[in-house]
C-alpha cells in the first residue's frame, strides 16, 4: 500500500539522525562538571575480599574519590532485586542471594565490581582503577550448573543451599507420566541451549547528575523502561524517590534484552555523583559488556515425547537445568518458568505436558532475558524433538508434525496458555511452498555432484508476546503490571505529540507509533511527533521488550485516540450543528456524512484550545491519556524451513536458503517487520552456528572480545525469504502479535535440523561449528565417503 | 591507552636512536596489532617510533623475478602491485585476503612479521618464498628469522627494512579462518621454485608459529598435484589446540588448506 497507513512501508524518520550521525546517545551527553567513573572489578570467579589498599588511587592528581561497597551499603543503598517472585514445588520462596551493587566481602564472578574511581578524565579513571590493589582469598569456582548442583561444588550463596535457587514445576506429572507410559512411541533427548551474549552495538553508558540544591537526581541511561528503572532505583536501591528522580534514555542503540535491568553501574554513578558533588558518566567498553552484560540461554535439558500409534502427540515431559550466573538479575526468575515452559506446547495438540525446572547460581555473569528469553529455549526443544521423532519414525517432519497441530481456537494448552488464533497449516503451506521443498532432492542431487551435502530443516515455532495481561502476570509472581500507557496531544495548529510508555533502541517507533495516528486520523505523518524514554515527559511506562510495544504500546495509543475522537466529535456536532454519530474523520477533515458541511483537522483543534464555542461544560483542550492493559499474551507463530550446504572436507557451512511464513497479525510497517525478522533470524542463525559464551570450569571468561565470541556476519546469512501469513489478534484493537523476537525464537531448530539433516547424524549441539560439524561427520563416516 | 611519546624519525639512524633513548620504545609501523594491545593497557610502550618516513621502507621493487618489498609497504600496497601480481600472484592474493579494507590500509608486512603472530599469514609466505628478511644491520634468512610464537631474530633495537625473494614458479596460499578473528586458524602457503623444488608453510596451526612440514614438501616435489597430499598423515603433536579448533582439526585442515593452495598455484 502506498501512503503513510497502517499497512504502509514508510521509510523510518529516525534514521536521517541516525545515519548522518547525529542520534544523540548517553554517551554524546557532556555535563559541565563531568566527572568519569571507572570500576575495580575482580579478576577472580569466586574470592572473599580480605583487604582493599586504595591509597595508590587516591594519591593521584585528578582522582576525585574513590568509593567502595562498605560505603554505598553505609549510606543505605539497597541490594539489586530480582522482581518475579517463584516458588519451588514445596512451596518454598526463592533463594535470592544479596547482591550489592559493589561487593563488600566476597566476589562471585569475573567482573563482579568492588569500587569505583571518579576522576576528571576516563583515562585517569581506568589507571587510578587498575592500581587499587585487592587483597582475594580465592575460593573454589564453578561455572557449569551441572556442576553446581553437584554435591560437594562450590557453594556461592549462603542461603541458596546446593546452589538451588528454586526447583519450580508446571504441568501434571503423574498425568504426563502415565501418557508416555501410556504411548506408542516415545522419543527421548538431551538438549543443550547455549549462553549468548547480548552485543548491542551501543555498550551500556550512563550520566548521573545530582544537583544539591534541589536534592534531585538526573539519570541518562541506554535502559529500555525508563520508568522501570526509576522505579527500581527508588523503591529498592533507595537512591532518591521518584519524584526527585529524572530517567532518561535518549536514544538507545539496542538492547535484546540487556539494557532492562538496572545494573551495579547506573546505581553506582548516582550515588557517585551524590558523594563527589559531581556530575558522573561510565560507559562500557567491550570487555565490560562482555563480562558484565546479562547474557542469555544457558539451559540442559532432557525431553521425552511421546505419540499415539497415529504418531499424534500425546505428551512431553522436560526436565531442565537454568544456569542464574552468580546473581538473580531483574527478570531472570521468570525467564526459564513463565516464558520458557508455559510454550512447551509449541503448535501441538498436547495433553499433558510437564517440566521441572531447577534455577542454579554459578560463578558467572548473571543470566536474563535475551531476544526472545525463554521461549527460544522452549521452541528449540520442540522442534529438535520434533524433527528427531520424524526422523526415527521414518516419517516427513512437515508431515509428522501436522498431525498434531492445534487447529481450533481459542485453544487452552495444559501449560496455562490459552492461544487465541492461529492457522499452523497455513504458515506451513505458505513456507514449504516459498522454499520450494518439492525441489530440494533436485538441489540436493546437484550439491552432491559437487561434493557438497545439502540438507533441509524445519521449525514451526509459536511464541507468547505483547507481555501481558497485568493480573495473571501478577498471579504467576510478577512485581509489576505489564500495561502500557500513551497520552495523545492534539495541539492547537493540528499536530500531534504521542507520549508513549514505550520505548525505541532500534524499533522504529518514531514511523510506527505515527502511522497509526495518520491513518486513523487522515493527517500527514511528518505532523505527528513521538516522545518517550524520558520519565519528566512521559506519564508512565513499563518500557520495550517482549515484543510489547505494537500489541500493548500501540494499544495503548489507540485508546487515547478513542478518546480524542470522541472529543471531537462533540465539538464538531457543535459547530457545524449536527449530531455526534453524524461525524466522520476521513483524509484530515471532521465532516457530516451525507453533507458537504466539514471542519478542517486543524480547526477542530484550534476550537478546542480557543475554547470560544464549546459544548456546554466540555473542558478546553485536545489532549487523552489511556493505560492499556492486555487481555492476554499475544501468539505469533510462523513456519521456518533452513536449508545447508556442508563442506565435508572442512565442515563449513553455508545456510543457502532460509524462508520465513510469519502470523504476526496486523502489521503496520511491513518494512520495518521485515527488518525485525531479518535481524532475528540473523541472531538465530548466530545462536545455532557462531556464538557461545564459554566459561573455564573455574569461572574465567574466554570468550570476552570480538577475537574469540563469534558475531554473525553478512557474509553468514543468506538472503531471505519472507512471507506472511495473518491471523488477526482477536484481542487488542489493532490485531497486532508482534514479531519483535520471532526470529530469534523459530530460527535455531531450522537451522540445526537442516545441518543435522545433510550430515546424516542428529548428534550436534548449538553452535554447530565447522569444528563440530567436521567431527560429526567423522562419526558417519560422511566425510571419507565424500573424499 | 597509557600516556606515550610519537616519534616520526626521517631516517634508519635516528629511529634507532630514538629507541635506545627511550625507557621502553616500540616501532611503530601500521599499528594493527600495537595499538589495540595498547588500548586495552596489555602494552604500554613510553616512546613509539613510526618507522614510516625512513626512505626506502615504503615501495615493491621487481628485479627480474627478484622481488624486494619495503617493510612500511602496506597489505593493500601488496595485494594491488601489477607487478608484484605478474610474478607472484600467490603474495598478492595473501595480502588481499587480510583483515579487512581498514586494517589492509594500515597495517604493513614488515610489522606482520615483527610482530610473528601465530596466526599472522606472512610468516607462512616468507618461510615457503624462501625469503630474506633485510634489517637496518643485517639479511636473515626466514628460516632463521622466525624463531617461535611472537618471537624473531631481531635483536633488541633491531628493525625489520624489507624483505626480498626470488619469485617462485607457482605458489598460492589457502586460509581457513578463525570464525570470530577472522585470522588464520590454519593457513598453508605452497611454492614450487624453477628447479621443481617445493616448500610448504604452515602457520595459525602451530605451537611455536610458522613451520615448514617436509613431508608434504617432498610429496609435492614429486609430483606436484593436491592428490600427491592424500597419503600424507599430519601429526596433530605440537599444534594448536584452543576453544575455535583441536590440534586434530588443525591437522586435517593443514592437509586440506595445503591441497586448496596447490590448486589455486595451478
Amino acid at each position: 500500500m502506498t501512503g503513510t497507513g497502517i499497512g504502509a512501508s514508510v521509510k523510518r524518520k529516525e534514521d536521517k539522525r541516525f545515519i548522518t550521525g547525529k542520534g544523540r546517545y548517553t554517551d554524546d551527553i557532556r555535563m559541565e562538571n563531568q566527572a568519569y567513573a571507572a570500576f575495580v572489578r575482580s579478576p577472580h570467579a569466586h574470592a572473599r575480599i580480605k583487604g582493599l589498599d586504595t591509597s595508590a588511587a587516591e594519591a593521584m592528581d585528578g582522582v576525585i574519590a574513590v568509593l567502595n561497597g562498605k560505603q554505598l551499603t553505609g549510606d543505605g543503598i539497597g541490594n539489586i532485586i530480582c522482581g518475579w517472585m517463584i516458588h519451588s514445588k514445596d512451596g518454598s520462596p526463592m533463594n535470592m542471594g544479596p547482591w550489592s551493587a559493589l561487593a563488600t566481602d566476597r566476589v562471585r564472578y569475573v567482573g563482579d565490581a568492588i569500587a569505583v574511581v571518579i576522576a576528571e578524565t576516563q583515562q585517569l579513571a581506568r589507571i587510578a582503577a587498575e592500581s587499587v590493589v585487592v587483597d582475594y582469598e580465592e575460593l573454589p569456582a564453578v561455572a557449569s550448573a551441572e556442576k553446581a548442583l553437584m554435591a560437594g561444588a562450590p557453594q556461592i550463596h549462603d542461603n541458596a543451599p546446593g546452589n538451588l535457587i528454586y526447583d519450580w514445576e508446571i504441568g501434571d506429572q503423574s498425568a504426563t507420566d502415565a501418557a508416555l507410559a501410556a504411548s506408542a512411541h516415545t522419543v527421548t533427548m538431551d538438549i543443550t541451549n547455549n549462553r549468548l551474549s547480548p552485543n548491542p552495538m551501543e555498550p551500556r553508558s550512563a550520566v548521573a547528575i545530582h544537583d544539591a540544591a534541589e536534592d534531585h537526581y538526573t539519570l541518562y541511561t541506554t535502559s529500555q523502561n525508563p520508568h522501570v528503572a526509576r522505579l527500581v532505583l527508588s523503591a529498592f536501591y533507595n537512591v532518591a524517590p521518584e519524584h526527585k528522580l529524572r530517567v532518561v534514555a535518549p536514544d538507545v542503540g539496542g538492547g535484546f534484552g540487556s539494557k532492562i535491568y538496572i545494573y551495579p553501574e547506573e546505581i553506582t554513578c548516582l550515588w557517585a555523583s551524590m558523594k563527589t558533588g559531581r556530575s558522573v558518566k561510565w560507559t562500557s567498553d567491550r570487555s565490560e559488556a562482555f563480562m558484565t552484560d546479562a547474557h542469555g540461554r544457558d539451559h540442559v535439558s532432557t525431553a521425552t515425547i511421546g505419540f499415539d500409534a497415529d504418531y499424534k502427540v500425546t505428551a512431553l515431559k522436560v526436565d531442565t537445568i537454568a544456569n542464574f550466573g552468580a546473581y538473580m538479575s531483574l527478570f531472570s526468575s521468570a525467564v526459564p518458568t513463565y516464558l520458557y515452559a508455559t510454550l512447551l506446547s509449541g503448535q501441538y495438540n498436547f495433553a499433558n505436558v510437564h517440566c521441572n525446572v531447577r534455577a542454579v547460581y554459578t560463578n558467572t555473569v548473571p543470566v536474563d532475558a535475551y531476544r526472545g528469553a525463554g521461549r527460544p529455549e522452549a521452541c528449540y526443544l520442540n522442534e529438535r524433538i520434533m524433527e528427531t521423532s520424524a526422523r526415527q519414525f521414518g516419517l516427513d517432519p512437515a508431515d509428522l508434525r501436522r498431525r498434531s497441530f492445534i487447529r481450533s481456537f481459542p485453544h487452552q494448552t495444559p501449560v496455562i496458555m490459552a492461544y487465541d488464533a492461529g492457522d499452523f497449516d497455513g504458515n506451513l503451506d505458505k513456507a514449504m511452498a516459498a522454499a520450494d521443498v518439492a525441489g530440494f532432492p533436485a538441489r540436493k542431487a546437484e550439491a552432491a555432484r559437487r561434493g557438497k551435502l545439502r540438507g533441509l530443516g524445519y521449525s514451526c515455532y509459536i511464541e507468547a508476546c505483547g507481555i501481558a495481561p497485568s493480573q495473571a502476570v501478577g498471579s504467576l509472581g510478577a512485581g509489576v503490571g505489564l500495561w502500557e500507557s500513551a497520552e495523545v496531544r492534539v495541539n492547537p495548529v493540528g499536530t500531534v505529540e504521542i507520549l508513549t510508555g514505550s520505548h525505541s533502541h532500534g524499533q522504529g517507533h518514531e514511523t510506527t507509533f505515527a502511522q497509526i495516528v495518520s491513518d486513523r486520523f487522515g493527517i500527514p505523518i511528518e505532523n505527528v511527533s513521538i516522545v518517550h524514554g524520558d520519565t519528566d515527559k512521559v506519564q508512565f511506562g513499563m518500557g520495550t521488550y517482549g515484543s510489547r510495544s505494537g500489541a500493548v504500546g500501540m494499544s495503548a495509543i489507540v485508546k487515547a485516540m478513542d478518546k480524542v475522537e470522541a472529543k471531537i466529535k462533540k465539538i464538531a456536532a457543535h459547530t457545524l450543528e449536527a449530531s455526534e454519530d453524524d461525524i466522520i474523520i476521513e483524509g484530515g477533515e471532521v465532516k457530516v456524512a451525507g453533507t458537504d458541511k466539514k471542519m478542517a483537522w486543524h480547526e477542530v483543534g484550534l476550537a478546542a484550545y480557543l475554547a470560544h464555542n464549546l459544548p456546554a461544560g466540555m473542558e478546553p483542550g485536545l489532549k487523552e491519556g489511556a493505560f492499556y492493559d492486555p487481555v492476554n499474551f499475544t501468539f505469533p507463530a510462523g513456519t521456518y524451513i533452513c536449508e545447508v550446504e556442508v563442506d565435508p572436507e572442512t565442515g563449513v557451512t553455508d545456510v543457502v536458503r532460509f524462508t520465513a511464513a510469519d502470523d504476526f497479525g496486523t502489521i503496520i510497517n511491513p518494512m520495518i517487520v521485515e527488518g525485525q525478522v531479518h535481524g532475528g533470524v540473523a541472531q538465530g542463525i548466530g545462536q545455532a552456528m557462531l556464538e557461545n559464551v564459554v566459561y573455564t570450569d573455574d569461572g574465567q571468561l574466554l570468550t570476552g572480545s570480538y577475537m574469540d565470541y563469534v558475531m554473525p556476519r553478512a557474509d553468514d546469512v543468506p538472503s531471505y525469504t519472507l512471507e506472511h501469513n495473518t491471523t488477526v489478534c482477536p484481542n487488542n484493537p489493532l490485531g497486532i502479535k508482534g514479531c519483535g523476537e520471532a526470529g530469534a525464537i523459530g530460527s535455531p531448530p531450522a537451522v540445526i535440523n537442516a545441518i543435522t539433516d545433510a550430515i546424516g547424524n542428529n548428534n550436534l549441539s548449538m553452535p554447530a561449528t565447522a569444528q563440530k560439524i567436521w567431527m560429526a561427520l567423522r562419526e558417519t563416516g560422511f566425510a571419507k565417503a565424500a573424499e | 591507552m597509557y600516556a606515550t611519546t610519537y616519534h616520526k624519525p626521517s631516517s634508519a639512524e635516528a629511529a634507532v636512536a630514538a629507541i635506545a633513548g627511550a625507557d621502553e620504545a616500540k616501532y611503530l609501523s601500521g599499528g594493527q596489532t600495537l595499538l589495540p594491545t595498547m588500548k586495552q593497557h596489555l602494552a604500554a610502550p613510553t616512546a613509539l617510533i613510526d618507522v614510516r618516513g625512513i626512505p626506502g621502507m615504503v615501495g615493491i621493487s621487481i628485479a627480474g623475478r627478484q622481488v624486494t618489498i619495503g617493510a612500511a609497504t602496506t597489505h593493500a600496497a601488496v595485494a594491488s602491485s601489477k607487478e608484484l601480481r605478474a610474478v607472484c600472484p600467490g603474495l598478492a592474493n595473501l595480502a588481499a585476503g587480510i583483515g579487512d579494507p581498514a586494517v589492509r590500509h594500515m597495517g604493513t608486512i614488515g610489522g606482520s612479521i615483527a610482530n610473528n603472530d601465530p596466526a599472522a599469514d606472512y610468516p607462512s609466505a616468507m618461510i615457503a618464498l624462501n625469503a630474506h628478511i633485510t634489517t637496518n644491520q643485517r639479511t636473515i634468512a626466514a628460516d632463521d628469522y622466525f624463531t617461535g610464537m611472537f618471537d624473531t631474530a631481531l635483536e633488541p633495537g633491531e628493525m625489520v627494512m624489507s624483505v626480498s625473494f626470488a619469485a617462485p614458479a607457482k605458489s598460492a596460499y589457502a586460509k581457513f579462518r578463525n570464525p570470530a578473528s577472522r585470522y588464520a586458524m590454519t593457513g598453508v602457503y605452497v611454492a614450487q621454485t624453477g628447479d621443481g623444488m617445493v616448500r610448504v608453510a604452515v602457520t595459525g596451526a602451530g605451537e611455536n608459529g610458522v613451520f615448514r612440514h617436509e613431508a608434504m614438501e617432498d610429496a609435492l616435489a614429486a609430483h606436484w598435484s593436491p592428490d600427491a597430499l592424500d597419503g600424507i598423515e599430519v601429526d596433530s603433536d605440537g599444534l594448536l589446540s584452543d576453544i575455535h579448533a583441536s590440534a586434530e582439526y588443525r591437522a586435517h585442515l593443514i592437509k586440506v588448506m595445503a591441497k586448496r593452495a596447490v590448486t589455486a598455484a595451478g
